[in-house]
């Protein structure tokens, strides 16, 4: 065993570990990561980032099938589930392959194996590692930080087996393609499969236990997002609770309840995306002080437990579970551990979040609904894709750009997007946010022509009853 | 990791200064005590050398930039493997604020400087603040001069201005009268620029003249004591010493001798070798001259340390080197800064009398005239004898006019009789 004494150890290797130890050998602290699985994690391996390479896929396809509006013959159309697993697949491998390369670059140690809390050894903590080989080692470090992410809920009666009822983890490497599917949950991951598969041909039923699907969302786009699902073909059932399954030999009898009423539906696949649990088993934390509250451990606003030196950021953290929100909460917690100065705490609603379905849903900050409950006076604006020049080219006139003010003081509080490649678009309101500029600013922006971007320009100057393209 | 080069503090009292001239390019490699650059600080050119060893990966702030803020990133090392593309920390909040950047927030009336550090110093520099924070202070009329900021760089965000309490006078009454303590503008008449005349930009040691020179006369209560000293004496002892001298290449002059008597009356009188603070008076403890030297850039005041203790031909030799270094801007810091008492010599243009300001924080400065042949009556006859006409300016806090005449009793004393110096 070479070396087991470091300044810093990370436990847990995706987007906020490797990030987290890359910034900590930056600021030249000598920097250990555990992981048991694959570096970069479940976002890299099994989570944003194959699903991308599938619904580009997807998304190519769908173009394919549209090719006549753009003046295109294409004729026999078809596709092979193998490849396109296998291109998710390369994407994942090359990138996680990167995430290792970055490791040697910053001369950061991986230890392949579970790392566990361990107890202290006068001021340092002791982890106890069990690598891959069944061998075991301990490490000691003046700082831990606990990145072990999250995994998918499990619901009683709705458990996934990996066969007939998926979680994203199957859903991502499917052998074939299911002709019909039920998903139940809209949030992020399950509408970007219910997308994903409802434009590789399957029929598809999305059951969303609220009134709405992506409920995280504003219910405007909540709205727009369920009627263009449904112009697609998908089957969207909201306020529906999902309470039994019953598995036949290669399909699945659901039992839905929608306002009283249940109703059987047979589908070849369920897919459970029910939301997430934080990774807190088997990381050490029984008789510390380290606090857990609904699967996720409890932490300040510098990424701090209740335990000395031990700090916890990303999923295991809390929501919002977003890759980049663990990536700067890791920049945020070492550089506070490292004594850099000007470190600032997180602000949530400044961390946009993207859903990269058919349309595309991006927002930050405020809802309308939760700014308004603040009993803030607004002044929303709101720009739709037909009245853009370049969304109208593309062949994307669906979709509109909402933006959030405060009227007393231009403050954007927030921005909702739906429509094409808005995910690419909401950094521009992010940086906004974050420098907090006014709508006066955002007026002044000249946003170049023709893009999509100029939305984002006409929704500010909507919300002040001066849009120029409408 | 890149290493910042910031601005340095070359005096403490240094808050910004211009970047006169780089020594190195992009992609030169330093050693540690390698002369990098030139500032042009306070009173001098001084010299800036790298403490690390690397090479240059970016230069961020160019060749002849005034008000370069003290901590700024003015270049970047790279260590070795470096690649030149790395990023700088802070390359964009480092650069200097142009002089044409207005501060882009409403005019408020000026602001004593908070006790805590403000985001930006205050007084007509920019002050750097979120667009919404701007917004929220002028609604809520607070001054953002006296916000500290907590954003990046210093910079005033929207938490910062939300806990901040408005000041008492409204933001809509822009033309309230600037407060005592605060540094009055230059304004006054206009000035009228017409075809033909031109517009010379000031140099640091203008700006830093102008300011002090201000402060003294509008903060400090000078009085006046005029005193002639009839210095025939003192050529002849001059002539004496020279003989001697002269040999070892040394050659005193009058100016050299009314250093070394300044510094035996100081030591004679404690009292007057000191400074005004609100709290206390600073007595020193040692007798530091500084002498006013005239250069092409504007005056500046290089000290003869411990100039009670040194021998003429010391005192000689010392003033020509650091005359002729203040000319050609090589003083080191140290060698300008401090000093208990200040002499103005105007003789070699034949001015017979005047009153200078103080040096603050100095107390004292005397302004020596002409030595001339004058008639004088003495023992009921007129006679002829050289006269050298002094004013000794004296700040009326730490010195009263009984203490500043027997000081310059003193001083007549070892002037007259130069003998006296040697006891």
């Amino acid at each position: 065993m070479a070396e087991t004494s470091f300044d810093l150890i990370v436990v847990g290797g995706g987007p906020g570990g490797y990030v987290a130890a890359i910034r900590a050998a930056q600021l030249g602290l000598k920097t250990a990561v555990v992981e048991r699985e694959h570096m970069g994690g479940i976002c890299l391996n099994w989570g944003c980032i194959p699903t991308k390479a599938l619904l580009r896929t997807s998304e190519v396809y769908g173009l394919i099938k549209h090719a006549e509006a753009y003046g295109l013959s294409v004729k026999d159309v078809s596709f092979d589930p193998k490849k396109i697993v296998e291109r998710s697949r390369k994407v994942a491998s090359q990138l996680s392959n990167g995430v290792s390369m970055l490791m040697k670059k910053n001369k950061i140690t991986v230890f392949d194996g579970e790392g566990k809390l361990a107890g202290t050894d006068g001021a340092r903590r002791k982890i106890a590692v069990t690598l891959k080989d069944k061998s075991s080692a301990t490490l000691t470090a003046k700082d831990v930080i606990l990145a072990t992410g999250a995994r998918a809920r499990q619901l009683p009666g709705l458990e996934a087996d990996g066969k007939l009822v998926w979680s994203y983890k199957e859903a991502m490497v499917p052998p074939e393609f299911p002709k019909s599917l039920l998903v139940i949950g809209s949030g992020a991951i399950g509408i970007e499969f219910a997308s994903f598969y409802r434009t590789m041909g399957a029929e598809v039923t999305v059951a969303e236990v609220m009134d709405r699907v992506l409920p995280v969302e504003d219910a405007e786009v909540s709205a727009f997002a369920k009627r263009a699902f449904e112009k697609q073909g998908m089957k969207i059932l909201t306020s529906a609770t999902v309470s039994n399954l019953k598995k036949g030999a290669n399909n699945v009898t659901a039992t839905i309840t929608v306002g009283g009423k249940a109703q059987e539906i047979t589908v070849d696949r369920v897919i459970s995306a029910v939301g997430i649990v934080g990774n807190v088993e088997n990381i050490g934390l029984e008789g510390t002080k380290v606090k857990v509250e609904k699967t996720h451990i409890v932490i300040d606003q510098w990424g701090a437990t209740g335990e000395p030196n031990v700090y916890a950021i990303g999923d295991v953290a809390g929501p919002p579970w977003l890759a980049h929100k663990a990536m700067h909460e890791g920049v945020l917690v070492v550089e506070k551990i490292a004594g850099v100065k000007g470190v600032h705490p997180m602000k949530t609603e400044n961390i946009p979040g993207c859903t990269y379905c058919q349309p595309q849903v991006a927002s930050i900050g405020l809802t309308e609904a939760a700014a308004k409950a603040k009993g803030l006076e607004l002044k929303v604006g709101k720009f739709p894709f037909i009245g853009n020049g370049k969304a109208i080219a593309l062949g994307e006139p669906e979709g509109f750009i909402k933006t959030i003010f405060d009227a007393r003081t231009g403050e954007l509080l927030g921005a909702h997007m739906i429509g094409a490649e808005v995910t690419e678009l909401i950094q521009g309101y992010s940086v906004a946010k974050t420098l907090e500029t006014t709508e006066a600013e955002l007026m002044a922006t000249v946003f170049p022509h023709p893009t999509l971007s100029e939305m984002m320009h006409e929704s500010v100057l909507a919300a002040y009853g001066r849009t120029l393209h409408i | 990791m890149s290493i910042n080069i910031l601005m340095p503090a070359l005096s403490p009292t240094m808050t910004e200064g211009k970047l006169a001239k780089w020594h190195v390019k992009v992609g030169d490699t330093v050693k540690s005590g390698q002369v990098v650059c030139e500032i042009e600080t306070d009173k001098a050119t001084m010299e800036v050398e790298a403490v690390d060893e690397g090479k240059v990966g970016q230069i961020l702030v160019e060749e002849g930039t005034e008000g370069v803020k003290v901590n700024a990133v003015i270049a970047v090392l790279l260590e070795e493997g470096e690649k030149e593309a790395a990023k700088s920390a802070a390359p964009a909040a480092a650069t200097a604020p142009k002089a044409e950047e207005k501060p882009a927030e409403k005019p408020v009336a000026p602001a004593p400087k908070p006790a805590a550090q403000p985001a930006a110093s205050s007084g007509g520099a920019r002050i750097f603040a979120s667009p919404l924070a701007k917004r929220i202070a002028a609604e809520k009329g607070i001054d953002l001069a006296g916000v500290k900021g907590s954003g990046p760089n210093g910079r005033i965000v929207k938490a910062d201005v939300e806990n901040a309490k408005p000041v008492a006078a409204p933001v809509a009454a822009p033309k309230a009268a600037p407060k005592p303590t605060a540094p009055a503008p230059a304004a006054g008449q206009p000035v009228f620029v017409a075809p033909g005349d031109s517009r010379v930009p000031h140099t640091s040691i203008r700006k830093v003249i102008a300011r002090r020179m201000l402060e003294s006369k509008q903060t400090v209560p000078h009085f006046y004591l005029t005193v002639d000293f009839e210095i025939d004496a003192l050529l002849t002892a001059r002539q004496a010493v020279n003989a001697v001298v002269e040999k070892k290449g040394a050659k005193v002059s009058v100016n050299d001798m009314v250093i070394k008597a300044c510094a035996r009356a100081l030591r004679d009188h404690p009292e007057c070798n000191a400074s005004w603070t609100e709290e206390e008076m600073i007595q020193y403890g040692a007798v530091d001259i500084s002498v006013a030297v005239a250069t092409d850039r504007g005056l500046i005041t290089p000290i003869v340390r411990n100039a009670d203790m040194k021998g003429l031909a010391q005192i000689s030799n010392e003033m020509k080197d650091l005359a002729s270094r203040a000319k050609s801007g090589k003083l080191k810091l140290e060698e300008f800064q401090g000093g208990g008492f200040t002499i103005s010599n105007l003789g070699m243009f034949g001015i017979r009398d005047f009153g200078a300001i103080i040096n603050t924080p100095q107390a004292m400065i005397l302004a020596v005239g002409a030595g001339e042949e004058r008639v004088v009556v003495r023992k009921g006859e007129m006679v002829v004898r050289t006269i050298m006409s002094c004013t000794l300016a004296v700040d009326h806090r730490v010195v009263d006019g009984a203490m500043g005449a027997q000081f310059l009793q003193t001083l007549k004393a070892y002037i007259e009789q130069p003998a006296a110096m040697l006891a």
